[in-house]
């Protein structure tokens, strides 16, 4: 495959939010336009060999990306960028640990950046469920079928978050964006909690039939 | 102890947080203790488990799609600077294995850094000992609490929220039994009186963030010795 990615870094402009290199990718791959199946070769890239053009690749389209949520988050331009080193920093040594079967790259980074948020932002710490604790109960058969589409269906998921009512869209995007919980979303909107606790439900129900692998 | 306790013949547990608490734990707006009180729970409950990965993959997507902000080059210097030529840390090193007997999920294990029989009780009223879970501000206080077989406490109801996790045994109240696993959420509409099984003492993670209001005859007589 021809490195088309590197060479869109170098004609697209270190520093642009890198729409352009993404098309050049999309164009060569149009099933991908949506998904993200071009980001994780990157991801790969860079943890079989520490590929630095593949990861300034992933910096162009991710820490723009990164800056923005913590900026919405409450940060300030100086500090969203030095949160955005520690995520971008921590894509580069965790690469190994991201596997495409189970998570789309933007999903993996958003754990990390939301997690940064929380350690720098906040200085609280965020417990974690731990895969490996004996303690865990596993998920029966019939919730082990429902297995979270991976990277080539991130497409879809995107088209069915553009689907939703956009007062749904917009609730979600306060949730995660706001570092408020629903309760004070509710109050900060002047929403009912009970409307807001339903959009909630609506939008998460509707996302999830498409995150869903068929059988 | 009451019933065993260990991991997978556990059924799946059948209270369960609202969408809400379990997107707030997604999004990263749960404070410490809440994401305690639903990191354990989700440890016992692999239907929350499996929604709050959906709500990771919401996330994902919202990141994907949002506006931009111009990044400057100093901060691509900076993290060039940082990645070096290393190679990164793949994995943790490898940590021992915990024994198979344990009764607290990961979460509140490693936060306590003790399993149950590690913990300091304060003795509150007969039957009813508690342990303080100290978090870093946010608004939920976290405590656990052992409570002996078929002990009753008094009614009661709350400013805020109150969430149960139920660690070991079990107890029930007006809205239900509740077992390993469960989590009972009651706001301030919510006056009970929950009683622990008769066949062993019941050990709960308790996240409030409002103080505890004794509604029952004896509250006067109560309110002025406990503390919760």
């Amino acid at each position: 495959m021809p490195p088309m990615w590197r060479m869109s870094w170098l004609v697209g402009g270190l520093l642009m939010p890198l729409n352009g290199a993404m098309s050049d990718i999309d164009a060569s791959t149009p099933q991908a336009v949506d998904g993200d199946l071009p980001l994780s070769r990157l991801v790969q890239a860079v943890a079989e060999s520490r590929d630095r053009s593949a990861f300034a690749s992933l910096f162009a389209y991710f820490a723009p990306r990164i800056k923005a949520y913590l900026m919405r988050g409450g940060a300030d331009a100086a500090t969203a960028e030095e949160i955005v080193q520690e995520v971008m920093i921590a894509i580069w040594r965790r690469a190994e640990t991201f596997d495409a079967a189970q998570a789309t790259v933007s999903t993996w980074v958003f754990t990390i950046a939301r997690n940064k948020r929380i350690d720098l932002l906040r200085r609280e710490r965020r417990a974690e469920v731990d895969p490996d604790d004996p303690a865990l109960v596993p998920a029966p058969e019939e919730l082990a079928d429902v297995r979270i589409a991976a990277g080539q269906d991130a497409g879809r998921l995107q088209a069915a978050m553009r689907g939703l009512p956009e007062e749904q869209h917009e609730l979600l995007r306060m949730a995660y964006f706001d570092d408020k919980p629903h309760s004070a979303i509710a109050e900060a909107s002047g929403l009912p909690l009970g409307t807001v606790k339903s959009r909630i439900r609506l939008a998460l129900a509707r996302l999830r039939k498409e995150m869903k692998v068929e059988h | 102890m009451g019933k065993t306790v260990s991991g997978s013949d556990m059924p799946c547990p059948s209270h369960h947080p609202d969408e809400g608490l379990v997107m707030d734990y997604a999004t990263g707006a749960a404070c410490e203790a809440g994401s305690l009180i639903l990191a354990s729970h989700m440890t016992l409950c692999p239907r929350c488990r499996s929604l709050a990965e959906a709500c990771d993959v919401v996330g994902g997507s919202l990141l994907a799609e949002i506006e931009p902000e111009p990044v400057s080059k100093r901060c691509l210097l900076a993290v060039l600077a940082g990645i070096g030529d290393r190679r990164g840390a793949a994995s943790d090193p490898a940590r021992p294995r915990p024994p198979a007997d344990i009764v607290l999920p990961a979460p509140l294990r490693n936060h306590l850094g003790t399993d149950l029989n590690g913990v300091a009780w304060r003795r509150v009223m007969p039957g009813i000992e508690e342990a303080h879970v100290p978090t870093c501000g946010g608004r939920f206080k976290g405590r656990l609490m052992r409570i002996a077989a078929g002990v009753a406490v008094p009614r009661h109801t709350h400013d805020g929220v109150e969430m149960t996790l139920v660690l070991a045994g079990g107890f029930s109240d007006e809205h239900g039994r509740y077992y390993r696993g469960d989590l009972s959420v009651s706001g301030p509409e919510i006056d009970h009186a929950p009683v622990v099984d008769a066949d062993g003492e019941c050990v709960c993670f308790v996240a409030t963030d409002g103080p505890m209001k004794l509604t029952g005859p004896v509250a006067r007589l109560f309110s002025r010795f406990i503390r919760f």
